[in-house]
C-alpha cells in the first residue's frame, strides 16, 4: 500500500467522522402540552449553539406518546434520543437500567438548585435518571368575582366542606355556570389522579402495609360518595369526559366557579389571550379534611434517555440546556416570565421578576413543597407516590379502575358496585402480580 | 300530466337527496370552516356559519409545529407504494384464481381473507421485534409491506371478481388464433381488466392512506405519515378546536380531492362479484 | 379447458401471493402463540417459561371478557343494521332520475376518504361535546338539556360514527346493484299492477342479495378490528370495550404481553369462527 493511498483512506475516515459528528440527530418524543411546543419553536437557538446536532420532534398526544414510548423502550427499539416521560415512570424504568443515568450534566446544571421534592422522584440508588422540565402540583383555581357575588370568602387553605358550599352558591345553570369542575375521564393519569390525591386527603390510600387493596374502606366510600355529590350537583354535563383540556377550555370560556387541578394551569387562566377570566382568578391550596394531608398531588415532566439511544452525549447536551436555568431565562426573554417551565428550581422561585409576572407562584411552591410522595396519605404505604404507586402494574389497573369511577360519574352504576368492582379487579391484579 | 308528475317527483327527490347528501357531507364541511375560524369563533353559541372573518392563522400555526410537507410525503410515498407493491402481487394471484380454478381456489381465497382478522395489537409485539432484529422500525419499506399485506386479501378478492366476469370465451377465442400466455394477458385481458384494476388501486390508496394503528406505532420521524401527524393536534392545552380542524383538513384535504375525481372509476369497479 | 402448462403457470402466479401472506399470518401467529404461554411482562422484566394456558384461563375468566364479546356483536350488529339498510335508501334515492346528481354522490361518499382518527375526534369534540359541542348548541337552542353522548350513549355514539364512516362504501355497492337492474321487468311489474312496496320486495331486494352479503362481509372484517374510533372517544371506558380493545388493555396499557397474547388468539380464533359462519350462510351467494 502507498502512503499515498494510505493518505486518502486515512482522510476519507476522518472525513466520514466529521460527517458523522456533524450528522448526529437526536429523536426527542415529547407530549403536546403547551410548555413543551414552545420548546420545540425555541429548538433554533439550541441548534445555532450545537450546530453538529439535528434535533427532531415527535410531538404527540399524551396517550399515544406513552403508548410508543412504552413500547419502544420495552422493546429497546432505539427509536427516540430524548424522550418526555413522567414521576411515575422514571422510578420504574431507571430501576429495570433502562435509562442513562443523568449524573453529569456539566457545571451549569447545578442540581442542587433542583427542588427537593420532584429530585427525590426522579432519582434511583442515588443516580437521577430523568432531568424535569416543568413540575406541577394541584391547587384551587376559582373566579374572584363569582366569590365576591356568592358572598363567600376563599381562605388560603379550604376544607372539602368549604368547597362543597363554594360550588353550591356560584352554580348557575341557567347562565352555563357550574361551580366546580373535576377531572372525570377514565385514566390513571386523569380522574384517577385526581382522585388517589383528593382520596388522599380523606384518609383513605390505594394497598395497605401488606399491599391488600383498600377500595372496600370506609375512607374509600367518602371519597367517591363526596366526589359523585360534588360533580352530579355543581359540576358540569358532561363530566365523565373531562380531563385536564376539557377543563381547561370550561374555565376559560368562563363556565367553571373553581376547578382543582394542575398548577400549570394558572399561567394559562391568567393568560388574557386565551382566558376570558383572566382578570378574576383565585388561588387556594389544594381542600384538606383535616386529617393533616392535603388533595394535592406532585408531578415532574421530564427529559430522558432510554438506554438503547444511539446518540446519548447530544442527547445529554440537549437535557441539559433544556432543563436549565438559561433556558428558563430563554422563554422569559422571548415570551415572558408567565411563560418560563414552572415547578423545578428553587432559584426561580427566589427572582422577583418571576414572582412579579406569576401571581400564582407562591401558591405552586406551596403546594408542591407540602406534597410527600414517600408518605401520601394519613396511613403507612409500602409504595412510593401521592397520585399514583410507583409499580408497573398500577397503570393498567388504575385505568381499569378510572373506567369504573367514571361510569359512576356518568350515573352507569351507584357508587358501592364502582367500589366493589375496583376491589375485586385489584385484588385479581395484584395476586396475578405476585404480591 | 304523465309529465307533471314526473317533475314533481323529480323537484321531491333531488330536494330528498340533496337534504340527504349534505347532511352527511356536513361534518367535513364544519371542520373545513371551522379552520378558518379563530379559537373564539369556532365554539361560539349560536354557530356562525359563513358571516366570521375568515383567518389562516390556524394553518400557519399548525404548519409552524409540524413540517406538513414531509408527512404528506410519507402518506404518499406508503400510499402509492404499498398500492403498486400489493397490485404486482395481487393481479397474477387473482388471474389465475379466476382463469384457471381448482378446488382449492375458493379455501385459499378464505383463507387469504380470514389472515385480514388477526388483531393488529395482538401481533404488534412479534412484529415490532422482528423489526427492530432486522434494523426497520420507522422505514418506510416496512411500512409498505405492512400496509400492502393488510390490503392483499382484500385487493386480491376484488380483482378475482372482477377478472372473474371477464368472458372466457374471449381467451378461447385468443388462444385458437394462436396467442400465446403472453400475448393472452397483455392484448386481451389487461384493456379489459384495467377499469377493475383501476378501482382497486384507488380502494387500496385510500385503505392504506387511512390506516391508523401500524402508521402510529412503527414509526416516529422518517416514516411518519399524516395519521401520526394528526395526533399530536388531539387534544392539546385550551381551545383547539380551530387548531384541530385545521391539521384534519390538512390530513383528508389531499385524499379528499383524489376520491372526489376518481370516483367514477372508484365506483365501476367495486362490486366484488355482487353484479351479475 | 385449462392446460397443463397453464396450470402451473397459474400456480407460478399465485405462489408469490400465498407465500407473502403465509409469511405474514405464520411468523406473527407462532410468536403470538409462544408469547401466550409466557409470563411476559416486559415492565416487570419477566420473559418466563411457561404458563401453559395460565393466560388463556385468565383472560376468558376475567368478566371483562365476556362484556367485551357482547359489545363487539352490538357494535357490529348496529353498524351493519343502519348501513345496510342506510345504504339500500340511499342508493335507492341515488338511483332516481334527480338534478345534480354527481354532486350529490360526491356528497354522500365523501365520509369514506375520512381517516378514522379524524372523524373520531371531529365528531367527539365538535358534535358531541356537551357544552360546545353543535348538538349542544343545537340541544339549547330548541330549549333541551344537551346531552352527552359519550357517556350517556357511548355505544350508539360509536355506532354513529362508525356507519358514518361505512354508510359510503355500502351505498356504493348497493348502487352499482341497482343500476344493473333490468327496468324492463320493473315495468312489467308496474304494468301487473305491483305497488312501489311488492316491486321492492319481490325484485329491488332479491336483486340486492349478493351485494348485500358483499356488504355484510367485508365491513364485518373491517368492523371487528375497530380501535382508532374507541381509542379516541371513550377509551373503553362505558362499556364500549370491545375484544380488541380489551387485547390493545393487556397489551400496551398494562403491558402484560403474555396475557394480551392470549387473548390475542382467542380473538383470532373468534374472527374466524365468525368468518366461517359468514361464509356458510351467504358462501353461496358469492359463487359465481
Amino acid at each position: 500500500m502507498t502512503d499515498t493511498l494510505r493518505a486518502l483512506m486515512g482522510a476519507t475516515a476522518l472525513t466520514a467522522v466529521a460527517l458523522a459528528a456533524q450528522a448526529e440527530t437526536i429523536t426527542i418524543a415529547t407530549v403536546n402540552n403547551g410548555d413543551m411546543i414552545r420548546m420545540q419553536g425555541l429548538t433554533s437557538h439550541f441548534t445555532d449553539m450545537h450546530p453538529d446536532i439535528t434535533v427532531e420532534w415527535v410531538t404527540l398526544e399524551e396517550n399515544v406518546l406513552r403508548q410508543n414510548v412504552t413500547t419502544d423502550i420495552a422493546t429497546g427499539g432505539g427509536q427516540y434520543d430524548v424522550i418526555t416521560i413522567g414521576t411515575y415512570e422514571v422510578p420504574i424504568w431507571g430501576a429495570n437500567g433502562w435509562l442513562v443515568p443523568l449524573d453529569d450534566l456539566g457545571a451549569d446544571y447545578n442540581i442542587d438548585d433542583l427542588l427537593p421534592a420532584v429530585r427525590g422522584g426522579l432519582t434511583v440508588d442515588g443516580h437521577l435518571y430523568a432531568s424535569p422540565f416543568y413540575g406541577e402540583s394541584s391547587m384551587v383555581m376559582y373566579r374572584t368575582d363569582l366569590m365576591e357575588a356568592a358572598g363567600l370568602e376563599m381562605p388560603e387553605a379550604p376544607t372539602w366542606e368549604f368547597i362543597r358550599e363554594a360550588a353550591a352558591a356560584m352554580t348557575d345553570r341557567d347562565n352555563e355556570v357550574y361551580g366546580i369542575c373535576l377531572r372525570g375521564k377514565a385514566g390513571w393519569g386523569e380522574n384517577m389522579a385526581f382522585l388517589s390525591a383528593m382520596a388522599n386527603s380523606f384518609g383513605a390510600r390505594w394497598f395497605d402495609m401488606d399491599w391488600r387493596p383498600q377500595f372496600d374502606t370506609e375512607a374509600w366510600s367518602n371519597t367517591l360518595t363526596f366526589y359523585l355529590d360534588l360533580m352530579t350537583n355543581y359540576g358540569p354535563p358532561g363530566a365523565s369526559n373531562n380531563g385536564f383540556n376539557e377543563n381547561l377550555a370550561l374555565f376559560q370560556t368562563g363556565k367553571c366557579g373553581m376547578w382543582i387541578d394542575a398548577t400549570v394551569a394558572a399561567s394559562f387562566v391568567t393568560n388574557p389571550t386565551d382566558s376570558q377570566v383572566a382578570e378574576n382568578v383565585g388561588f387556594a391550596l389544594a381542600p384538606d379534611n383535616g386529617l393533616g394531608r392535603r388533595g394535592n398531588w406532585l408531578w415532574a415532566w421530564s427529559l430522558g434517555i432510554p438506554a438503547s439511544s444511539d446518540a446519548q452525549e447530544a442527547a445529554k447536551t440537549f437535557i441539559a440546556w433544556a432543563t436549565s436555568s438559561a433556558y428558563t431565562e430563554l422563554v422569559a426573554a422571548e415570551e415572558g416570565w408567565a411563560n418560563v417551565p414552572p415547578g423545578t428550581r428553587t432559584s426561580l422561585y427566589q427572582n422577583e421578576e418571576y414572582l412579579a409576572a406569576a401571581p400564582f407562584a407562591e401558591m405552586t411552591l406551596r403546594s408542591m413543597e407540602s406534597a410527600d410522595p414517600t408518605s401520601p396519605s394519613v396511613d403507612p404505604v409500602p409504595y412510593t407516590g401521592v397520585q399514583f404507586v410507583a409499580i408497573p402494574e398500577f397503570a393498567g389497573l388504575a385505568t381499569e379502575v378510572g373506567q369504573l369511577f367514571s361510569a359512576a360519574l356518568a350515573g352507569q352504576m351507584s357508587a358501592e358496585d364502582a367500589l366493589s368492582q375496583a376491589q375485586e379487579l385489584a385484588t385479581e391484579e395484584m395476586e396475578a402480580a405476585g404480591y | 300530466m304523465a309529465r307533471a308528475v314526473t317533475t314533481q317527483r323529480k323537484i321531491v327527490f333531488t330536494a330528498l337527496a340533496w337534504g340527504i347528501g349534505l347532511m352527511i357531507f356536513f361534518p367535513i364541511l364544519w371542520t373545513i370552516l371551522t379552520s378558518f375560524k379563530t379559537e373564539a369563533t369556532a365554539i361560539a353559541d349560536p354557530p356562525v356559519f359563513f358571516n366570521f372573518d375568515w383567518t389562516l392563522e390556524n394553518y400557519q400555526v399548525v404548519q409552524e409545529r409540524s413540517d406538513y410537507m414531509r408527512y404528506l410525503w410519507n402518506s404518499v410515498a406508503l400510499a402509492l407504494g404499498s398500492t403498486f407493491l400489493g397490485i404486482l402481487i395481487a393481479v397474477p394471484a387473482a388471474w389465475s384464481m379466476a382463469f384457471v380454478p381448482t378446488r382449492r381456489t375458493k379455501n385459499v381465497l378464505l383463507w387469504m381473507l380470514s389472515t385480514k382478522m388477526l388483531p393488529a395489537v395482538g401481533v404488534l409485539y412479534p412484529i415490532r421485534l422482528i423489526l427492530i432484529q432486522l434494523g426497520l422500525l420507522d422505514s418506510k419499506i416496512a411500512l409498505i409491506f405492512i400496509l400492502m399485506l393488510i390490503n392483499l386479501p382484500i385487493i386480491i378478492w376484488m380483482l378475482y371478481t372482477y377478472f372473474r366476469e371477464i368472458p372466457g370465451e374471449i381467451l378461447e377465442a385468443a388462444r385458437m388464433d394462436g396467442a400465446t400466455l403472453k400475448d393472452e394477458i397483455l392484448y386481451v385481458l389487461t384493456p379489459m381488466a384495467i377499469p377493475g384494476i383501476a378501482s382497486t388501486v384507488l380502494l387500496n390508496i385510500i385503505l392504506a392512506w387511512n390506516e391508523a394503528f401500524w402508521t402510529l406505532t412503527l414509526t416516529t420521524v422518517n416514516a411518519a405519515p399524516l395519521t401520526a401527524f394528526i395526533a399530536s393536534y388531539s387534544s392539546p392545552e385550551g381551545l383547539f378546536y380551530a387548531k384541530l380542524s385545521a391539521a384534519s383538513t390538512m390530513a383528508i384535504a389531499p385524499i379528499l380531492i383524489m376520491g372526489w375525481f376518481s370516483q367514477k372509476q372508484l365506483v365501476r369497479g367495486l362490486t366484488f362479484g355482487a353484479v351479475k | 379447458m385449462a392446460t397443463q402448462h397453464s396450470r402451473s403457470a397459474a400456480r407460478a402466479m399465485m405462489a408469490p401471493a400465498v407465500f407473502l401472506l403465509l409469511v405474514w399470518m405464520l411468523v406473527p401467529l407462532i410468536l403470538t402463540l409462544w408469547f401466550s404461554t409466557l409470563d411476559y411482562r416486559p415492565l416487570r422484566g419477566t420473559f418466563d417459561c411457561c404458563e401453559g394456558l395460565g393466560n388463556y384461563v385468565r383472560f376468558v375468566s376475567s368478566s371483562a371478557f365476556w362484556d367485551s364479546i357482547l359489545t363487539t356483536l352490538q357494535l357490529l350488529g348496529g353498524v351493519l343494521l343502519i348501513t345496510v339498510v342506510g345504504g339500500i335508501g340511499l342508493a335507492i334515492l341515488l338511483d332516481q332520475p334527480i338534478w345534480g346528481q354527481g354532486i350529490v354522490r360526491i356528497l354522500v361518499i365523501a365520509p369514506f376518504f375520512v381517516m378514522p382518527t379524524v372523524s373520531a375526534l371531529v365528531w367527539k369534540n365538535m358534535f358531541m361535546n356537551p357544552v360546545n359541542g353543535l348538538f349542544a348548541h343545537a340541544f339549547k337552542a330548541v330549549g333541551l338539556e344537551p346531552v352527552d353522548w359519550l357517556s350517556q350513549f357511548p355505544l350508539f355514539s360509536i355506532i354513529l360514527i362508525v356507519s358514518w364512516q361505512w354508510l359510503p362504501f355500502a351505498t356504493l355497492i348497493l348502487l352499482t346493484a341497482i343500476q344493473s337492474l333490468d327496468s324492463e321487468q320493473f315495468e312489467a311489474a308496474e304494468m301487473d299492477g305491483a305497488g312501489p312496496f311488492a316491486r321492492f320486495g319481490y325484485i329491488t331486494l332479491p336483486h340486492l342479495a349478493r351485494s348485500i352479503t358483499v356488504v355484510v362481509l367485508i365491513q364485518t372484517i373491517f368492523l371487528l378490528s375497530i380501535f382508532a374510533e374507541i381509542f379516541v372517544t371513550t377509551g373503553g371506558a362505558f362499556g364500549t370495550r370491545t375484544l380488541t380493545y380489551l387485547v390493545y388493555q393487556r397489551v400496551i396499557e398494562s403491558q402484560n404481553v403474555g396475557l394480551g397474547s392470549a387473548g390475542g388468539i382467542i380473538a383470532v380464533i373468534l374472527a374466524n369462527i365468525v368468518a366461517a359462519i359468514l361464509m356458510r350462510v351467504v358462501g353461496k351467494n358469492l359463487d359465481a
